[in-house]
């Protein structure tokens, strides 16, 4: 189908982007990538009247990168995030995590801060974001604030972004020292949306036992759910751990809704399987990191 | 509502180009009825099958998902600008006809597209061309429901192949 009419706004700066947002309210939605909302449109899902395309804004294009984390600006596509050799050796789950955010085509258009804006709780990067401890830098009209994962994902499709807000950029932490990371999803076909998915993250001790571990869950919940499973992995190396006993603690611990694609109780299994898979990986990588002592590189071994 | 029209100029396989429309007009119905570039095809219009994929400044995008007035002073390339001046094929083209990779033609288009793009990458990184994975990833999003896909992967190898040849004739990249 096609689009429903909407005035155009293509601000050439993000303080004119500001106003525009300020004076258009609730009436005005912002235009990234488009690779959600324009589907929207067409299904005359979503009827904007104002529509402010911010590609020509100026200085959102920006992908810094430093030993601390990955900042992405609001209009880097995640094609640009995927592929950036930097990116990967900083924080390489933005590159796991991004190869099942959709096909490549439809990457090389989306943006990561659209992505977060979005907030579908089938998205992999909102859990990312949320497993990472990330924040998100909003700004309006004379005020600026940063955002934690937790409190940016108010539920399905729904941020805490003000409609006179513009999120301009999304920090992503490193890889700590002596840690691995690891995605995994299960999709009815690759690039579909996950009916189940799962990011974790291990961090090791000066003795190469599990410190933390903690896994972020796509489609379990209404917004990305974070669980600590530290103790059900029992501070051993990770090559002496049992996963499955992380599996059965975040079993117990999720309480996944069930729709067409999926029972409840289906979700809840994948939900460990894939816990003690991302757990095991990234493990793995964190022992690999650590006895190369190189933890910030871990990525290039996987 | 009466809506604004705009004058919307961008070039469209190397030719600049420009038609007024709406901001509303889908850079897909610009192509085909705007400017009578029938050639990118239209399937769901909300980004699954791929059929309407063009190169945005060299970059495969779903014109579905894109405004016109958003490709304003931007390089479209449509299947119509694969092949060459003389209207002879090109390399992915002659590929596909090579080895059957279509049957109804209507999602071809779109595998043309992508296709060029992928085989274009994968060359310009010093390789011979796309990785199986990387094929079969890379034509992930693009629906087909006449082949069995089979086809259209041997395909992509072998525009690999003719691009290769192709570029040693010329004693240079194409
Ligand atoms: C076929 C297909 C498959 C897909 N599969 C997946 C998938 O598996 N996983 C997944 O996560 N996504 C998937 N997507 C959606 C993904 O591709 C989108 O890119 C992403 O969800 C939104 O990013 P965008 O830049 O396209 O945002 P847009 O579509 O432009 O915007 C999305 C929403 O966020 C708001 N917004 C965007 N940027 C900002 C900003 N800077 N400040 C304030 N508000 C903002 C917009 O107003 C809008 O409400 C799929 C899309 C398609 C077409
Ligand atoms: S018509 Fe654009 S992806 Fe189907
Ligand atoms: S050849 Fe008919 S849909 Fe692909």
């Amino acid at each position: 189908m096609k689009p429903p009419p909407f005035t155009y706004h293509s601000p050439s700066s993000v303080e004119e982007t500001l106003d525009v947002l300020a004076e258009t309210g609730t009436d005005g939605k912002v235009l990234a990538g488009g690779q959600s909302l324009i589907p929207l449109m067409n299904m005359r899902l979503a009827a904007p009247a104002h529509l402010i395309d911010i590609n020509g804004a100026g200085g959102l294009d920006v992908l810094r990168t430093s030993d601390d984390g990955v900042r992405v600006g609001a209009t880097v596509r995640q094609a640009r995030v995927e592929r950036d050799a930097e990116v990967f050796r900083v924080q390489p789950l933005l590159r796991w995590a991004t190869g099942f955010v959709a096909h490549p085509v439809v990457r090389n258009r989306g943006t990561v801060v659209g992505s977060l804006a979005h907030a579908d709780p089938a998205g992999e990067l909102p859990a990312v974001l949320a497993l990472l401890d990330g924040t998100i830098e909003v700004v309006s009209r004379g005020a600026r604030r940063t955002v934690t994962g937790r409190d940016f994902f108010a539920g399905p499709l729904e941020s805490s972004l003000e409609p006179d807000e513009l999120a301009v950029s999304a920090f992503f932490p490193a890889l700590p020292d002596r840690a691995g990371a690891s995605f995994a999803e299960v999709a009815r076909r690759h690039g579909d949306f996950a009916v189940c998915g799962a990011a974790g993250l291990v961090e090791l001790d000066d003795d190469l036992r599990v410190a933390a571990a903690r896994v972020a869950y796509v489609s379990v919940g209404p917004n990305p759910v974070v669980l600590d499973l530290t103790e059900a992995c029992g501070h051993r190396s990770p090559g002496a751990t049992d996963w499955t006993r992380a599996a059965d603690a975040a079993r117990g611990r999720l309480d996944p809704g069930a729709d067409i694609h999926a029972s409840a109780e289906y979700r809840r299994h994948l939900a460990g399987v894939l816990t003690a898979r991302v757990l095991g990986e990234a493990g793995a990588r964190a022992h690999g990191a650590a006895a190369s002592g190189d933890g910030a590189h871990s990525g290039a071994l996987r | 509502m009466s809506e604004d029209v705009y004058e919307i100029r961008l070039t469209v396989n190397g030719v600049p180009r420009s038609a007024r429309a709406p901001a509303r007009r889908l850079l897909s119905d610009f192509l085909r009825h705007d400017l009578g570039l029938t050639g990118t095809h239209v399937g769901c219009e909300h980004g699954v099958c791929g059929c309407c994929t063009v190169l945005l400044d060299g970059a495969p995008v779903r014109s579905c998902l894109m405004f016109a007035v958003s490709a304003r002073a931007h390089e479209v390339t449509t299947v119509e600008g694969l092949g060459g001046p003389d209207g002879s094929l090109g390399p992915v083209q002659r590929a596909f006809q090579e080895c059957h990779a279509l049957q109804c033609g209507f999602c071809t288009p779109g595998f043309l597209v992508a296709v060029t793009a992928l085989v274009r990458d994968a060359r310009a990184a010093g390789r011979a061309g796309p990785t199986e994975e990387e094929v079969l990833e890379g034509i992930s999003g693009n629906l087909c429901r006449c082949t069995g896909y089979q086809n259209i992967v041997k395909a992509v190898h072998r525009a690999a192949d003719l691009m290769a040849e192709h570029g040693a004739e010329d004693g240079g990249e194409p």
